[in-house]
C-alpha cells in the first residue's frame, strides 16, 4: 500500500466526520482539495522544487491523528512555556490541531482582542460564525492545485487561528501563536490559519512552534493573509522544536495597494522544515520584507521555498535568507520572482547566503528570477562558503579562542535577520536564543512542562 | 633579560622555504628594526611568530619568555604577549570592535587567571586608549576594520596593541599607505607604549619610519637569513645605497 492509500482511506470514510467538525465555508472546497491530493499523492523526489526532500517517509510513520477535534487534557497556559513568552503578547495557543479556546486565560486574551474589534479564535467555531468573511477569503491564496501537501491540508484542516483585524483597528501588542505538539503517541497535527488585515490596520503575528513531548510528530500548517490597502502586518515565526518533529509550514499572502509586510522565519530547532512562502504583491505601491533563518546541525533537514510575485507595477520586495549549517545538516533554499508583464518600475531583490561548517553539512540553492516587463531593478545573489579563515586567525592573533572566534562570526552572520525584528523584546530574545542554540548550551526555561 | 630567542628557524609555505635558519635574540626594552628586500621572508617570519596556519616550521626553536612559543595555538601566543600589528588588517562584517575587543581582553584576563574586566572599567580603557591614536569615537561601534581608511585601520591596528600590552609587538610595514600626519600619531602611540619590560621588532621598508621610532638594532633579512645586524645607522645606509652592496658581499651579484 503506497504511503498516500492510508490517508485516501481515511478521508473516504470519515469525510462526514471532518465536515461536522469543521465551519461550513471551509468544507465547500474540501472534496475537490482530497480529489487533488489523492491524484498527486505526496510530492517525491522526481518533483522540481521536492528533489531535495522525502515527504513519503516522513508521512510513513504511523501517527494517530485527530478527525474528532478532541482537546486534549493539556492546558498550555499552565503547563508549557514558550522561549519566547515572556513578551507582552496576546498569547493563545494551537494544541496540536485543536485552538485552545476552554481555559480562562485563553477567554481573557480573546476578550481583550474583541475589546479593540479584533474578531479572534478558533477557526471552527468563530469562522463558523462569519462565514462572510470565510467565503469571500478561505481557500483563495493558498491554490491547493500547486501543492498536495496544501490539498492535503484543505481536504483535512479543521482548526486553527482566525484573525481579522478591521479597517483601521492598529493592535496595541502582538499576537502570539504557539503550535505546540503534545500526546504520547506519534501524531500528525493539520491545522490552518486565516489572518484577515482589512485596510489601514496593523498587526503583528509571533508563531512559535515547539513539541511539548519527543514522540515523532507531523503537522502540516497553512496560513493564508490578506493584507488590505494601507495596511501593515509583520509575521514571526519561530521553530524550536526536536529532531524527530517534521514542519510543513506553508504561508500565502496577498497584498492589496500600497500595504506593507514584513515575513521573518527562523528555524533555530527541528527534524525536518519545510517552508514554503508565497506572496502575491497585488495592489501598487506594496512592499514587502521577507527574511529567514535556518541554524541546523546533526541530520537536520531544512528547506525555505519562496515565491514572490509582482502582478502590478511600482512594488517593492526585498529578500534575504541565511543558513548555518553544521555536522551533516542538509538545507535547501528555491527562491523565485516572477515579474509579470506591465509590472513596471518594480523592485525586486533577493539574496541567499549560507555557511557550511563541515565537509558533511549540504546546501542547494536556487534563485531565480523571471521578468517580464522592461522598467525593472532586480538582482538576486547567492553564496554558499565557509568560515572566513583570515578573519578567524585574525581575531586568534589578538587572544580570542578558535570557538569564540568562530562563534562572533556566526553571529555576526545571523545578525542581519535578527535586526529586521521590529519588536524590540523579541529581537533581544532571539539574540539570545541564537548564541546559546550556536553554542549548544541547553536554553530550555526550565519552569514547564516540556523542560523538566 | 632575554625576552625572544629564535634559533635556526625553518620555515615553508607549501613546499617553498621561506626562512632558511633565522637566528634572532631580542631583550627587554629593545626596539629592532627588520629590513630586507621585497620577498625576503619579513612577513613570513612575523606570521610564523604569531601561529598563521598558512606557515609551516620544518625546523629551529623558539623561545618567548622562557616558553617553547611554536608548540602553542596563535591564542595563546597572543594571550603571552605577543602581537602583530598586521600589514593588511582584516575586515570582519557584523562585529563591532567594542565586542571584539571586550572578548580579547577577557580571554587573556580568563588564561591570567583574572575576573572578566566590569564593562564601566573596560569603556574607560577603550576611551583612554582610543585618544592615544586620536581613533574616532565612532570608529568602536563599527565593525571591525569594516570601511575604515587606510590610515585609520593602521591607526587600529596601535589602538588594539595599547589595549592588549604586549610584551613583544611585531609591526609589519605599519608604515605603509600612511601619511606623515598618520605616521606621527601610529609613532607616538608606539612610542608610549614602550618600557623596559616590552620589546618590538619593526619591519619596514623606509628608514622614515624609524625616525619616529628609533631602533636599538637593525637588521637585514635576505632570502630566508639574517645576513647583517647593526646599529640604526645601518638603517640610514641602506636608504642611500641600497641593498646591492649588501648582496655582493654576500657574493650574490
Amino acid at each position: 500500500m503506497s504511503v498516500e492509500q492510508e490517508y485516501i482511506d481515511i478521508y473516504r470514510q470519515f469525510s462526514t466526520q471532518i465536515k461536522q467538525n469543521a465551519a461550513e465555508p471551509t468544507n465547500a472546497v474540501r472534496d475537490a482539495a482530497f480529489d487533488c491530493f489523492a491524484q498527486q499523492g505526496f510530492p517525491t523526489a522526481a518533483l522540481e522544487g521536492y528533489q531535495h526532500s522525502n515527504l513519503q517517509e516522513r508521512y510513513a510513520v504511523n501517527y494517530g491523528i485527530n478527525l474528532s477535534q478532541f482537546n486534549i487534557a493539556f492546558n498550555p497556559y499552565e503547563s508549557f512555556r514558550c522561549d519566547v513568552q515572556s513578551i507582552k503578547s496576546h498569547l493563545l495557543f494551537v494544541v496540536n490541531d485543536v485552538f485552545c479556546d476552554e481555559t480562562q486565560q485563553a477567554q481573557l486574551v480573546l476578550d481583550k482582542l474583541s475589546q479593540q474589534g479584533v474578531i479572534a479564535g478558533s477557526l471552527r467555531k468563530v469562522g463558523a460564525q462569519h462565514p462572510e468573511l470565510l467565503k469571500r477569503f478561505y481557500a483563495k491564496a493558498a491554490d491547493f492545485n500547486t501543492d498536495a501537501t496544501v490539498a492535503f491540508n484543505t481536504a483535512f484542516a479543521m482548526d486553527g487561528l482566525f484573525l481579522y483585524v478591521p479597517k483601521g483597528v492598529k493592535l496595541d501588542a502582538p499576537v502570539q501563536l504557539i503550535n505546540v505538539m503534545n500526546g504520547d503517541a506519534d501524531s500528525m497535527a493539520t491545522s490552518r490559519n486565516l489572518v484577515i488585515i482589512d485596510e489601514g490596520a496593523r498587526a503583528q503575528l509571533l508563531v512559535c512552534g515547539h513539541a511539548a513531548k519527543s514522540c515523532k510528530y507531523l503537522c502540516n500548517r497553512v496560513t493564508e493573509v490578506f493584507v488590505g490597502k494601507n495596511a501593515n502586518y509583520e509575521q514571526y515565526k519561530l521553530e524550536d522544536t526536536t529532531a524527530d518533529t517534521t514542519n510543513i509550514g506553508s504561508l500565502f499572502v496577498q497584498q492589496d495597494e500600497a500595504s506593507d509586510v514584513l515575513i521573518n522565519e527562523i528555524t533555530l530547532h527541528n527534524g525536518f522544515t519545510r517552508n514554503n512562502v508565497n506572496v502575491d504583491l497585488l495592489g501598487e505601491h506594496a512592499s514587502l520584507n521577507l527574511c529567514g533563518m535556518a541554524i541546523g546541525d546533526k541530520q537536520e533537514h531544512i528547506e525555505n521555498h519562496t515565491f514572490i510575485n509582482h502582478a502590478v507595477p511600482h512594488c517593492h520586495s526585498t529578500e534575504l535568507y541565511k543558513y548555518v549549517l553544521n555536522d551533516a545538516a542538509v538545507g535547501s533554499f528555491d527562491g523565485k520572482i516572477l515579474v509579470r508583464p506591465g509590472a513596471q518600475k518594480t523592485e525586486a531583490y533577493q539574496s541567499n547566503k549560507n555557511i557550511v561548517v563541515t565537509q558533511s553539512a549540504k546546501m542547494y540553492t536556487k534563485p531565480h528570477l523571471e521578468i517580464y516587463a522592461d522598467d525593472v531593478k532586480c538582482s538576486h545573489g547567492a553564496a554558499v562558503g565557509q568560515l572566513d579563515e583570515e578573519a578567524i586567525f585574525y581575531m586568534r592573533s589578538r587572544g580570542i579562542s578558535l570557538t569564540e572566534a568562530r562563534m562572533l562570526l556566526m553571529l555576526a552572520f545571523a545578525n542581519d535577520v535578527v535586526e529586521n525584528i521590529k519588536i524590540e523584546a523579541l529581537r533581544t530574545r532571539m539574540h539570545l536564543l541564537i548564541e546559546k542554540r550556536f553554542r549548544g548550551e541547553n536554553y530550555k526555561c526550565n519552569s514547564c512542562d516540556s523542560c523538566k | 633579560m632575554k625576552l625572544l630567542e629564535i634559533k635556526d628557524l625553518h620555515a615553508n609555505i607549501g613546499d617553498k622555504e621561506i626562512l632558511k635558519g633565522v637566528n634572532l635574540t631580542i631583550n627587554a626594552g629593545e626596539v629592532h628594526a627588520v629590513m630586507g628586500p621585497n620577498g625576503s621572508g619579513k612577513s613570513t617570519l612575523s606570521a610564523v611568530l604569531t601561529g598563521s596556519p598558512a606557515y609551516t616550521v620544518t625546523s629551529g626553536e623558539v623561545i618567548f619568555n622562557g616558553k617553547n612559543l611554536l608548540e602553542m595555538p596563535p591564542e595563546d601566543r597572543a594571550r603571552e604577549g605577543i602581537f602583530l600589528s598586521f600589514q593588511y588588517p582584516v575586515e570582519i562584517p557584523g562585529v563591532s570592535m567594542v565586542n571584539f575587543m571586550r572578548t580579547a581582553v577577557n580571554e587573556k584576563r580568563k588564561y591570567q587567571g583574572l575576573d572578566p574586566m566590569s564593562a564601566s572599567d573596560f569603556l574607560k580603557l577603550m576611551r583612554e586608549r582610543k585618544e592615544l591614536v586620536e581613533l574616532d569615537n565612532k570608529l568602536a561601534n563599527r565593525s571591525v576594520n569594516e570601511g575604515f581608511s587606510g590610515g585609520e585601520k593602521k591607526r587600529n591596528e596601535i589602538f588594539q596593541m595599547a589595549m592588549l600590552e604586549p610584551k613583544l609587538s611585531i609591526l609589519d610595514e605599519t608604515d605603509s599607505g600612511l601619511d606623515i600626519d598618520a605616521l606621527r600619531i601610529v609613532a607616538k602611540g608606539v612610542n608610549h607604549l614602550r618600557n623596559a619590560e616590552n620589546a618590538s621588532i619593526v619591519i619596514t621598508h623606509y628608514q622614515r619610519l624609524l625616525d619616529y621610532i628609533v631602533p636599538d638594532v637593525v637588521h637585514v633579512l635576505y632570502k630566508g637569513r639574517i645576513v647583517k645586524t647593526a646599529g640604526k645607522e645601518l638603517a640610514l645606509t641602506l636608504e642611500e645605497k641600497g641593498y646591492d652592496w649588501i648582496k655582493k658581499e654576500l657574493g650574490d651579484l
